[in-house]
C-alpha cells in the first residue's frame, strides 16, 4: 500500500530542467550560442554510443557522424532500416503554413501544449515547433517522396483534430519514408567510416564510471555473447514501453529494457502513467493475437464512427437504418465530430461498448463507416487517400471496407512518459541522453497525431547533436577502459540475471505470463483507471513477478541465438516496470490527457485536471533493492500557453 | 484446423540442416501465419524444447523483417503479402505446409529460418542516398517536383528490403531491390547530382556481395509484397548504361 502524497508537491532539488532564460522564442538560439562547441578536428576523438536506429536514434547517429564524431550505433533488428518508426502511417507536422490557413510556430506550439493537456514543458515544445520547419527541408533534400500538388509543391492535410493543414505525408507510409531518409544518411556515414553499425544487439545495461554514463553492455543476439562498448556519452533512442500491455500497436521486438535498465542505474522515470490509446485499431480476434494493427487516424477525416443506437443490436450494419444509428462522436462533440483527439475518441468508444452498443463477435468494437464519403467523393478518391489502409484491413479481417463499415477498437499505441530529461535531453545520469519516444519530453499527457515523427527527428537531427557538443565541450571526460572494474561489475550483473532466467526451469512460457500481465494493465491501468483497480493491479503485479521467477520456462543456452531468452528478459523487466506504471497512475489523482481517473471527471464525463496539485512532472527515482521508488516533482509553469479546460464540443 | 508443418531446422551456418515435422493444432482462420508459429513455439517451450527461430518485428507488413519461404514461395502464395499478413484462412484443415528460410549466396544462414541480409545494407551504403548534411537543406518548396514524378518515386521507394525478390530468383539476383532504390532517387531532382556515381557504385557492390545476374524471369515482381514493378529493373539498366557511357562518375 502506498500512502497518498502530500499536495501541492514541492519542487525537487534533484530535477534541474536547465531551461535557458529569455523570451520563449529566443531560448534555443540563445542556448545554442551559449553552449560550448567541439572543434571539428577534435570531434573524431569523441566516441558517442547511440542505441536505436529509429527516427530519433538513426537521425542522431547520422548527424553526429556528419559532424565528425566517432559513432557506435546499435539496433536489435538485422538492419537499422527496420526500427519501428517505419510503421508510422499518417504524417509529420510542421509549421510551414504552406496552406495559408493561419498556421505558425506559435500555433503549433500552442496546439501541442493544449493537446498534451498542459503537462509538457513549454520551452521544449516551443523549440520543437521552431525546428519542425527545418525537418521538412532536410527530408525533402534527402529525397523523401512526400505527397505533392499538381503544381509540384508539397501537399498537406489536416490531421488528428488540428484546425490547420500542417501535416506532410507520403501516402500511408510517412514513417517508412522518413526512416529510410534517415537510414540512407546513416548508411552514408557507415560508408564514410564515421559510424560503426552493430545490428542484432540488445542493450542490457548502462555502465556508469565516475558518476557519468560511459558505456553499455549489449548481448550479441546471434552469438549470445555479452559485449562491452565505451564512449564519452550514451544516447538512448529505444522507443516506448507500450508492449508492457502485451497487446499494443508496437512491433513485437519493441521493449522497455534499455530505459528500465537505465532507470535502475539512476535515470529518473517521468510520468509513466501517460500512455496513449489509439482509437482506430483493428479489434482483437482471439487469444493467439500477438499484436494489434493500427490504421492511421487520417481515416477519421472521411470515416464516420457509429454504433447501433439500441444496445445488443446484432443486425448487420447495412440493415440498420440511419435513424437507428448513434454517431456518438458527432453527437457529443459537434464542433470536432469524428476528429476529436485520440484520448477523447477512445474513451467515447469504450463507453458505448461498456453500455452494450459495441459490435462484432466480442462486442468490443465500433463502426468506422466510409459509405457517405464514397457517395460524396467517389470510390476512386477514397482509394487514392486510403487504398493501402483498406487493403491492410481487408487482409487481416477478410472484410471489404468499401462495402462493409470497418470495425475498430482502441489499443495502446504510444507512451508519452519515459526517462526524464532536461532541456538538453540529458537524463539525471550525466552523459546519458534520451531521445524520441524513450524520453518523457514534449507531448505532456497526450500526443497529437503526426507529432511523434516530428519529435523524433527534431531530437535526432537538431537538438541532440547541439547539446551533446555542449556536454562534451564543457566536461572533463578522462579515458575509460572496457576492462575497468565498472565494466566488470555491470557485465557480471547482466550475466547473473541471464543465468537466473535459464535456471528457473518451470512450466510456463514467458508469453503466457506476459499475456496475463497485459490483461491486468489493460483492465486497471488502461483507458480508464480508478483507485481500487490500481490497488488491485499493485497487488497482482508482484504475484505475477513471483510466478515468473518460480515457474518460467526458458529453453536453450545463453551462448546461442535464443529468442525465448531475449523475450524472457524483456518480460522480466515489464513485470518490474508495470508496478511503477500503476503506482504513478495511482499517485496522479487527477485526469489529464491519456490518464483518465474515473474519480476525477466533469459532469459530462470529461477529464478533470487538477492544476493546483498536479501541474507538474512526476519523476521516479529508483532506490535500490526492494525499497519504494521516490516521486520527485518538476513544477510546470505556463507563461505563454495558459491552461484552459480542453473542450472539443 | 490442424496443419502438418515441415520446418527447416539448422542450428547454425556450419551445422547440417533438415526438415523437421511438427503438428499445429487448433489453428484459427483469423491467425496470421506467424501467430500460428508462435503457438507451435509455445508448445515447444512448455516442453523445454528449442523453439523455431524466425525473424519478425512490426507484424503489419512494413518493416521487412519476416522472411519465410512457404510451400516454395517467398512470403507464401498470397499476392502482395508479407508472411506476417498471411492469414490462416488461406489454408485448409489437414494441409501439409513446408517452411524454409531465404536461400541465396548473398544471405548467409544464421539459425533455423533466419538469414543474414546485411548485404542489402552494404549495397545502400555504397551509394543509395543523397549526400546532404543536416543544416544545409534548401527551403522544401524551392524545387517543385511534378506530382506524377513524386508518385512514381514513391512507388519505387515503397520497397521494404525483405529480400523476397532475391529468394525467389533462380539467380538470387537483387536487381529489383537495387533497381527500386536507383529509380526512386533518379526520378527526383534531389537525386540528380549523384545519379551517375550512385548506380555505378551500387551495381559494383551488388556484384561483390554475390548476388546473381538478372535474366528477366520476373519471379521477383511476382513475390514482391509491395508490388514493386520490374520496370525498376529496366530503369536500373538504363541508368547503368548511361553511367557507363559517362565513364561511371
Amino acid at each position: 500500500m502506498t500512502p497518498p502524497v502530500a499536495a501541492p508537491a514541492e519542487a525537487s532539488t534533484r530535477l534541474d530542467a536547465r531551461v535557458p532564460d529569455g523570451p520563449i522564442a529566443a531560448k534555443w538560439d540563445r542556448h545554442q550560442f551559449e553552449m560550448k562547441l567541439v572543434n571539428p578536428a577534435n570531434r573524431r576523438k569523441f566516441t558517442i554510443i547511440v542505441v536505436g536506429t529509429g527516427l530519433a536514434g538513426g537521425a542522431a547517429a547520422a548527424t553526429l557522424g556528419e559532424l565528425g564524431y566517432n559513432v557506435l550505433n546499435f539496433c536489435i533488428q538485422d538492419s537499422p532500416r527496420r526500427a519501428h518508426s517505419i510503421a508510422a502511417q499518417g504524417g509529420i507536422n510542421a509549421a510551414k503554413n504552406y496552406q495559408n490557413d493561419g498556421d505558425s510556430i506559435q500555433r503549433l506550439f500552442y496546439d501541442t501544449v493544449k493537446g498534451g493537456d498542459y503537462r509538457a514543458r513549454e520551452a521544449n515544445v516551443f523549440r520543437l515547433a521552431q525546428l519542425s520547419v527545418r525537418i521538412i527541408d532536410q527530408c525533402v533534400a534527402q529525397g523523401v517522396p512526400f505527397a505533392r500538388e499538381y503544381g509540384g509543391l508539397l501537399d498537406n492535410r489536416s490531421f488528428g483534430g488540428a484546425q490547420v493543414s500542417r501535416t506532410f505525408y507520403a501516402r500511408g507510409q510517412t514513417g517508412q519514408q522518413l526512416l529510410l531518409g534517415a537510414y540512407q544518411s546513416l548508411m552514408r556515414q557507415v560508408q564514410a567510416g564515421t559510424v560503426r553499425m552493430f545490428p542484432r544487439r540488445e542493450m542490457l545495461d548502462v555502465v556508469i564510471v565516475g558518476g557519468r554514463a560511459r558505456g553499455i553492455i549489449v548481448r550479441n543476439l546471434v552469438t549470445g555473447q555479452l559485449e562491452r562498448y565505451e564512449g564519452h556519452a550514451v544516447v538512448l533512442a529505444t522507443g516506448g514501453y507500450g508492449n508492457a500491455y502485451f497487446l499494443s500497436t508496437n512491433a513485437v521486438n519493441s521493449n522497455a529494457t534499455a530505459i528500465w535498465r537505465a532507470y535502475k542505474r539512476g535515470a529518473f522515470f517521468a510520468n509513466p502513467c501517460f500512455t496513449q490509446i489509439h482509437p482506430t485499431c483493428i479489434p482483437v480476434s482471439g487469444e493467439h493475437q500477438s499484436k494489434l494493427t493500427l490504421m492511421s487516424e487520417s481515416l477519421r477525416n472521411d470515416g464516420r464512427v457509429w454504433v447501433p443506437a439500441q444496445a445488443r443490436d446484432t443486425r448487420p450494419p447495412n440493415q440498420i437504418p440511419e435513424a437507428e444509428r448513434d454517431y456518438f462522436l458527432e453527437r457529443r462533440y459537434p464542433a470536432f465530430g469524428n476528429l476529436v483527439p485520440r484520448d477523447v475518441a477512445s474513451r467515447a468508444a469504450k463507453r458505448v461498448c461498456d453500455e452494450g452498443q459495441g459490435v462484432g463477435g466480442t462486442g468490443l468494437s465500433v463502426y468506422l463507416d466510409f459509405g457517405d464519403a464514397i457517395k460524396r467523393l467517389g470510390r476512386d478518391t477514397i482509394k487514392e487517400r486510403y487504398g493501402n489502409l483498406f487493403q491492410m484491413y481487408q487482409k487481416i479481417t477478410d472484410e471489404d471496407p468499401y462495402r462493409v463499415p470497418m470495425r475498430i477498437y482502441p489499443a495502446i499505441h504510444y507512451t508519452m512518459g519515459g526517462l526524464w530529461v532536461d532541456y538538453n535531453l540529458m537524463s539525471t545520469i550525466p552523459g546519458l541522453f534520451v531521445l524520441g519516444e524513450a524520453n518523457f519530453s514534449d507531448h505532456g499527457a497526450n500526443r497529437l497525431g503526426a507529432s511523434a515523427l516530428m519529435q523524433g527527428l527534431a531530437d535526432g537531427y537538431f537538438v541532440a547533436p547541439s547539446t551533446l557538443a555542449g556536454y562534451i565541450g564543457s566536461t572533463s571526460l578522462p579515458a575509460v577502459a572496457t576492462d575497468s572494474a565498472e565494466f566488470d561489475e555491470t557485465e557480471r550483473a547482466v550475466r547473473t540475471r541471464i543465468e537466473r532466467l535459464l535456471a528457473v526451469g518451470g512450466r510456463r512460457t514467458p508469453r503466457s505470463i506476459h499475456r496475463e500481465l497485459g490483461k491486468v494493465l489493460w483492465d486497471h491501468v488502461g483507458m480508464a483507471r480508478n483507485e481500487a483497480g490500481l490497488r488491485r493491479a499493485l497487488a497482482r503485479i508482484p504475484e505475477l513477478r513471483e510466478e515468473f521467477w518460480q515457474n518460467v520456462s526458458v529453453p536453450g543456452r545463453a551462448a546461442d541465438l535464443n529468442q525465448a531468452l531475449e523475450y524472457a528478459g524483456r518480460v522480466a523487466d515489464y513485470l518490474e516496470f508495470a508496478e511503477l506504471l500503476a503506482r504513478d497512475a495511482l499517485e496522479r489523482r487527477e485526469s489529464c490527457g491519456g490518464h483518465f481517473r474515473e474519480e476525477y471527471q466533469t459532469p459530462e464525463s470529461e477529464a478533470l485536471r487538477d492544476d493546483e496539485r498536479f501541474a507538474h512532472v512526476a519523476a521516479w527515482e529508483h532506490t535500490g533493492g526492494q525499497g519504494s521508488p521516490v516521486r520527485h516533482v518538476e513544477p510546470l509553469i505556463f507563461e505563454y500557453a495558459h491552461p484552459s479546460q480542453r473542450s472539443y464540443k | 484446423m490442424k496443419l502438418n508443418l515441415l520446418v527447416w531446422r539448422q542450428a547454425g551456418p556450419n551445422s547440417p540442416g533438415r526438415m523437421v515435422p511438427y503438428t499445429a493444432n487448433d489453428v484459427s482462420p483469423d491467425m496470421s501465419f506467424l501467430e500460428m508459429l508462435d503457438v507451435v513455439n509455445e508448445g515447444l517451450i512448455t516442453r523445454g524444447e528449442d523453439p523455431i527461430a524466425f525473424d519478425s518485428d512490426c507484424r503489419e507488413g512494413i518493416c521487412g523483417m519476416c522472411s519465410l519461404v512457404i510451400n516454395g514461395v517467398p512470403h507464401g502464395h498470397e499476392l502482395a503479402t508479407t508472411v506476417c499478413q498471411l492469414h490462416m484462412r488461406h489454408f485448409s484443415d489437414g494441409d501439409t505446409v513446408t517452411i524454409e528460410p531465404w536461400r541465396a549466396r548473398a544471405f548467409p544462414h544464421t539459425k533455423d529460418l533466419i538469414v543474414d541480409r546485411s548485404a542489402m545494407d552494404r549495397v545502400i551504403a555504397a551509394g543509395g542516398y543523397v549526400s546532404i548534411n543536416v543544416g544545409g537543406a534548401p527551403e522544401a518548396n524551392s524545387i517543385p517536383v511534378p506530382r506524377d514524378v513524386a508518385e512514381a518515386a514513391m512507388d519505387s521507394a515503397a520497397c521494404i528490403a525483405c529480400g523476397a525478390c532475391v529468394a525467389a530468383c533462380k539467380n538470387a539476383s537483387a536487381a529489383l531491390f537495387v533497381g527500386a532504390k536507383i529509380a526512386h532517387l533518379a526520378l527526383l531532382p534531389q537525386g540528380g547530382p549523384e545519379r551517375t556515381r550512385r548506380v555505378a557504385a551500387m551495381v559494383t557492390q551488388m556484384d561483390a556481395e554475390g548476388f546473381g545476374n538478372c535474366s528477366n524471369e520476373g519471379e521477383c515482381e511476382a513475390v514482391c509484397p509491395k508490388e514493386i514493378s520490374m520496370a525498376n529493373i529496366a530503369r536500373l539498366r538504363r541508368e547503368y548504361a548511361r553511367a557507363m557511357w559517362r565513364g561511371g562518375k
